[in-house]
């Protein structure tokens, strides 16, 4: 399947733009635009260009060291795949987690969910936001925002910290801990813990709020503008809640179409692939997943903030329930498509985790030793969780020898590919087409890109048996030579 | 009695060590309380001198503390750059010539090797990593083997032969074909009469002996060498949470 602008029909003779590496998000993506004399835009790729192979080597790996292998996919969300691939182990280790170890994890994931959050938004976002999108490359930066804004990146960086300590806290250390196993926690958050995060708390509540406001103020200034920037319908997908409230953790699938009608609702995430196919295109390292029932044209689909912001039927606190009925309400619902509206509802969520790490730090619960169980072995997991990102899902197969034998990973920015492309070709329509490039006019592609905070790290732990497709043309187009390397991974002319 | 038997001494680093006939210089050195780095040594086995990693300079020739019977008046240097410099490297060596990933391993913070790689300041490699391609056997319902981390210490040949009587494991090859090998006629651990309480299931240095399903029950902050370096841990037992029966 090709979508407008994916494929030019004659590429021969037209210039190529990359814009390579797409900057201020994670891992190496590059951005390939073919225009014409005219400078109308031909073709338009967002392309992910390293290489992983976390899917490959695991086999063969015990299945209690994979949660902390792969949560090596990435610095910024490891707890994600942590989590994710522990959920998965539960299940194989016939794991019904105690009470204590889930509110364990959940406050571990909230922490992750602030830290995250405040990173994407202050550190790579705010530059675009704060000083537009054309402003002086030199300025546009983190050091820009503490030159200008120094309250405001003071704000990030303890955002940022705060979360970061939850992380230690719950997990052992601030990146790449070890506190999630199999069937629970390792550990309970002590006294002493628990007194040493509620000391900040009300400040970082109150500092998330801030970002709200910021937000909504930067938003409101322009609304056309945001609403209008890149802007597409698609369906969303999400995990929420048994009662339809916003859930990160745990709950059931959920996805709407462009409409808001429902595709499908509280789905059992183990059958996922009843759902959700994955398709393999020959120019890009990331897979291109879409809904089974609407097919590979239709059925592409968004995840992230934006998503469980729209597809929620609540949000289960007080302050970011009553920032999400503003969201819904502004416009008259104008912002729930829009591309950079990613922004708004990444900081509700970031009031959303303040919120809910306060109410779990008040529950005794997390004092308890009750950490681990087991059961019945299996030889097949899931695990899905909402990482910053969006939807996160990790499978496993294990032998009786509990050696894993496969491994499946749809990670939250694989979800986006087609979004972020999408994204891409429209800012290339609305604001390249027809122009002389300037190097501003080029950071609007990226600015739609980063709206989706896409972690091209986790997006390509595939390896070896991607088909590609390679083409030898000469100066007028001619086709010399083409080489295939099948899905089996056989070469072929 | 005693006092008239520990009367004969050496030196190391300058202090004098007393020491009892039939005691190497490890022997001596760790009942005095002096450190000499070693990762194949436990003072529970006969020793091997395989690592290496404990040679000390013995009245100007180099040797390995843990062979070297100790011998009135012998003037021993250990703690010195140029040892400690030799150190690094074989354990650099270790390294490279197995697949030691520290970030995912579940012994990390009581590997032995780890820890005496920070007690040297190891900060890299340094040499090219070879890559081995290295067996993994999970064959055993308790036991997991992974061979990628064997360090070729014997400690479990050792064990399994003087205290668990069953001589599970054994040496093969030369050179750096060297490589531990099952006794079992299929080369699996499933197929040996090898159990979880045995000594040999308990010895291994780094990860290369790991009872199934255990990994990381021990929080960051409660392992081995988490607040205390190999030196101050010495001879006693690798803390292991204990072995779960199913």
């Amino acid at each position: 399947m090709t979508f407008a602008l994916e494929t030019a029909a004659h590429p021969e003779n037209l210039k190529r733009i990359v814009i390579e590496p797409v900057t201020r998000v994670e891992g190496h993506g590059k951005v390939t635009l073919l225009m014409d004399e005219d400078n109308r835009v031909h073709q338009a790729r967002f392309h992910i260009v390293e290489f992983r192979g976390f899917e490959k080597f695991v086999q063969g790996r015990p299945f209690w060291e994979v949660p902390v292998l792969v949560q090596r996919l990435c610095g910024i969300c490891p707890v994600s795949h942590n989590l994710a691939a522990c959920k998965a182990m539960d299940m194989i280790i016939g794991a019904t987690v105690p009470v204590a170890a889930d509110k364990l994890r959940r406050l571990m994931h909230m922490g992750q969910i602030l830290q995250s959050h405040a990173l994407h938004f202050f550190h790579l976002s705010a530059p675009d936001l704060l000083f537009g999108f054309d402003a002086a490359v030199g300025k546009r930066n983190i050091a820009g925002i503490v030159a200008a804004y120094p309250d405001i990146a003071r704000q990030g960086v303890g955002l940022r910290r705060y979360g970061q300590e939850v992380i230690r806290l719950t997990s052992g250390k601030r990146v790449h801990g070890t506190g999630v196993i199999p069937g629970g926690m390792n550990k309970n958050l002590s006294l002493d813990e628990r007194d040493y995060l509620l000391k900040e708390i009300d400040q970082i509540i109150a500092w998330s709020q801030a970002a709200v406001e910021l937000i909504k103020v930067i938003y409101s200034e322009r609304p056309d503008f945001h609403n209008s920037f890149g802007f597409y319908r698609s369906s969303f997908m999400s995990l929420v809640r048994e009662d339809g409230a916003l859930d990160l953790y745990h709950g059931g699938l959920r996805a709407r179409d462009e409409h808001g009608q429902t595709i499908f609702d509280h789905v059992d995430y183990t059958h996922y692939w009843d759902y959700i196919h994955e398709e393999v295109k020959s120019w890009s390292y990331m897979k291109f997943p879409f809904i089974r029932a609407r097919g590979r044209e239709q059925g592409w689909y968004r995840v992230g903030p934006l998503a469980r912001i729209n597809n929620c039927d609540f949000i289960p606190t007080r302050l970011a329930e009553a920032e999400r009925k503003i969201f819904k309400e502004f416009g008259g619902g104008s912002a729930t498509q829009a591309t950079l509206a990613y922004h708004w509802a990444r900081m509700i969520e970031m009031l959303h985790a303040a919120e809910t790490i306060q109410e779990l730090l008040h529950d005794p619960d997390l004092q308890s030793d009750d950490l681990v169980s087991s059961g019945e072995r299996q030889l097949r997991g899931v695990g899905v969780i909402e990482a910053p990102r969006g939807t996160l899902i990790h499978h496993y197969r294990i032998n009786e020898d509990e050696q894993i034998v496969r491994a499946n990973l749809i990670v939250s920015t694989t979800h986006n590919n087609q979004a972020m492309n999408e994204a891409v070709r429209q800012v290339a329509l609305q604001y390249l087409d027809g122009q002389q490039l300037t190097e501003g006019l080029l950071n609007h592609i990226e600015v739609a890109i980063r709206a989706f905070d896409p972690c091209l790290s986790c997006a390509t732990h595939a390896i070896g048996k991607m088909p590609l497709e390679v083409e030898l043309m000469d100066a007028a187009g001619a086709l010399i030579q083409r080489l295939i390397k099948d899905s089996d991974g056989q070469c072929r002319a | 009695m005693g006092a008239l038997v520990m009367s004969k001494a050496i030196t190391i680093d300058g202090k004098s060590v007393s020491f009892i006939d039939g005691q190497t210089i490890m022997d001596a050195a760790l009942a005095a309380g002096v450190y000499i780095p070693h990762l194949c040594h436990n003072p529970e086995f006969e020793p091997h001198g395989n690592c290496k990693l404990c040679i000390v300079s013995v009245n100007g020739r180099n040797m390995t503390a843990c062979t070297m019977p100790a011998a009135e008046d012998m003037v021993v240097a250990s703690n010195t750059p140029e040892l400690d410099s030799d150190r690094q490297a074989l354990v650099q060596m270790l390294f490279v010539e197995g697949n030691h990933i520290c970030p995912a391993c579940e012994a990390s913070g009581n590997c032995q090797l780890q820890a005496a790689a920070y007690y040297l300041k190891m900060l890299s490699p340094h040499f090219m990593h070879f890559y081995p391609p290295r067996e993994v056997d999970a064959s055993h319902p308790d036991i997991f083997l992974d061979l990628n981390r064997c360090i070729l210490c014997e400690l479990c040949v050792r064990a399994s032969r003087e205290v668990d009587g069953k001589n599970v494991f054994g040496i093969s090859g030369r050179g750096i074909g060297t490589h531990l090998v099952v006794n079992a006629a299929s080369g699996r651990l499933g197929d040996t009469n090898f159990a979880v309480t045995d000594r040999a299931a308990q010895v291994c240095p780094t990860g290369a002996i790991l009872i199934k399903r255990q990994g990381y029950k021990i929080p960051i902050g409660q392992r081995t060498f988490d607040h205390k370096k190999i030196s101050e841990v010495q001879m006693e037992p690798v803390k292991r949470t204990e072995p779960e029966h199913e």
